[in-house]
């Protein structure tokens, strides 16, 4: 393999997806072909983000499908995209997965070059073209939509974005869903909320959100203390991205558990229309 | 029409090997040093912009001597050169080998072909999961490639500064005390180096998956207040010939151990 060198006019600079483009190494996501069925591609599900007094927090369930088959019960959703920003992905895994890759990259490639950090807005930016650049492939059933969040050691406060298809970038100030438990995971944050809320909090919330989104929606995947596999929650505050433990994440869900059974508010009611409110 | 002088390859290449040497010789020096749990990179660099040594991947660190623009473009390449791999690939398969490798056929094309050869004078280095795996190598403007053992200067008068490392140096140092050595064999026994002039980085085990760190001025400072009670002996070794191969004419090597 010899060193990539341009001509000082070609040259991509910072960019590292620019270098893939040029030295023709890049994901060929283009020629996918058209009859791929739903239940041919793995999809994956309920993410959400919360932000919080010092902070975001972040939280995916483990939980990727193929149509009506659970596909694989371990996959992480929740990713750090560098030190102080991270990623969710809701969407068709392959593609997904390959995006935050190449994510990751970009940012830290760019780090590299330029010695320097990108601002978190610019990190969002960039996502968002990423996304933009995936529309072709999105209009053929391989739809990727990631939440972004990060500590913008800038401003010094917690931020988060949430993506459609087309590339559309929205900041939210307060908390973020999406995927196909994102409605009902999205109800209860909203329900559940208070402007800086401590962190730790937050997690909670967010471990009551993805446990509702696992109630209702079949390709959300819950707690599995047979197996002994959790929601991957994350922080993210001026120490960095931390992901928790998977031993804090199921104490927490087993106390959220002990508290739904000891009131009697999980509903057995048929339809999601029957679902209460619950004061907090 | 006058005719062309004819040039023998001998002198077309020994006039390029000294126009190079000449421009890496007026480049400040720099050390490196394999020290417990690492590799220290420490530069003479009065400047806190233009840096002399950079993060490449995991575990591997650029440094140079020489041009500057060259330099950067050699680093940047270096940086496309990992992330591409290991994008390729993966994140493991990504090494100091190769990288040099790269390198030095890109500096022996420059050399060969091009009029105007690379004054640089570059350092790749890695370490790996043990300390016995922990790599230095050194390439010439040549294309030259040194696998060194545990230490080596690049730039302006490296072999006294070598010199002054061989009869200082330990192996198994602290990171202090390699900071500390360091910093005296480029200074040189008629002066001091400030910390405001020294630019100093690690690639260390202990730092995670990114094992490159820059220490700050503070962080250099403390260490080298650290040493004042016991000051290195200044010391004029000779110069021993060491692995240097210079290609044409080895009088005057770049490079010293």
């Amino acid at each position: 393999m010899t060193l990539p060198t341009f001509r000082a006019d070609d040259d991509p600079g910072p960019s590292f997806v620019d270098v893939l483009r040029r030295t023709g190494a890049g994901p060929q996501w283009g020629d996918l072909p058209r009859e791929m069925q739903p239940h041919e591609i793995t999809h994956g599900t309920t993410v959400v983000a919360i932000r919080c007094a010092n902070g975001v927090v972040m939280g995916g369930d483990r939980r990727a499908t193929a149509g009506n088959f659970i596909r694989h019960r371990t996959m992480e959703k929740v990713l750090p995209a560098d030190r102080h920003s991270g990623v969710a992905i809701a969407g068709a895994a392959g593609p997904a997965v390959e995006m935050v890759k190449l994510f990751q990259l970009q940012l830290e490639h760019y780090e590299k070059v330029e010695g320097a950090e990108l601002s978190l807005e610019g990190k969002a930016n960039q996502l968002a073209q990423m996304v933009r650049g995936h529309l072709p492939a999105a209009m053929q059933g391989f739809a990727v939509v990631p939440l972004f969040a990060g500590y913008d050691t800038r401003r010094g406060v917690g931020r988060l974005f949430e993506y459609d298809v087309t590339g559309g970038r929205y900041e939210e100030s307060d908390f973020a869903a999406t995927g196909s438990g994102g409605m009902y995971a999205g109800t209860v944050i909203k329900i559940g909320f208070r402007p800086d809320m401590p962190c730790d909090a937050a997690v909670d919330l967010a471990i009551e959100a993805l446990f509702q989104a696992a109630d209702e929606d079949s390709a959300t995947g819950g707690p599995d203390p047979v197996r002994g596999i959790y929601p991957v929650i994350a922080t993210i505050t001026e120490a960095g991205f931390e992901r928790l433990d998977d031993e804090d994440v199921a104490d927490r869900f087993r106390a959220l558990v002990d508290r739904l059974s000891a009131t009697g508010t999980t509903t057995t009611g048929p339809a999601p229309s029957t679902k209460r409110g619950r004061k907090r | 029409m006058s005719m062309p002088f004819y040039v023998a390859p001998e002198q077309w290449m020994k006039d390029k090997a000294d126009f190079a040497r000449k421009g890496i010789a007026r480049g400040r020096a720099l050390a490196a040093l394999v020290y417990a749990d690492g590799i220290l990179i420490c530069a003479e660099n009065s400047s806190s912009t233009l840096r002399k040594i950079n993060e490449i991947y995991d575990r591997i660190a650029f440094a140079g001597a020489g041009k500057y623009n060259e330099y950067d473009r050699l680093r940047i390449a270096g940086v496309r050169h990992a992330d591409l791999k290991g994008y390729s690939f993966s994140r493991e398969d990504v090494d100091a080998q190769s990288l040099a490798n790269a390198y030095a056929q890109m500096l022996g094309d420059v050399f060969t072909h091009e009029v105007k050869p690379m004054e640089v004078d570059i350092l790749v280095a890695e370490i790996g999961t043990e300390p016995d795996a922990d790599r230095l190598f050194h390439i010439l403007y040549d294309g030259t490639v040194i696998d060194e053992d545990r230490y080596t200067v690049l730039g302006g008068e490296a072999d006294a500064v070598a010199g002054r490392l061989k009869s200082t140096y330990q192996p198994g140092i602290s990171l202090d005390e390699a900071l500390r050595v360091a910093v005296a064999a480029l200074a040189g026994p008629d002066r001091q180096l400030d910390p405001a002039e020294l630019e100093v980085a690690v690639l260390a085990r202990g730092n995670g998956r990114r094992a490159f760190r820059r220490l700050t001025r503070d962080a250099v400072t403390e260490a080298l207040r650290g040493g004042e009670a016991a000051p290195e002996p200044p010391r004029e070794a000779p110069e021993p010939a060491g692995t240097t191969t210079a290609p044409d004419d080895g009088d005057d090597g770049t490079t010293g151990a």
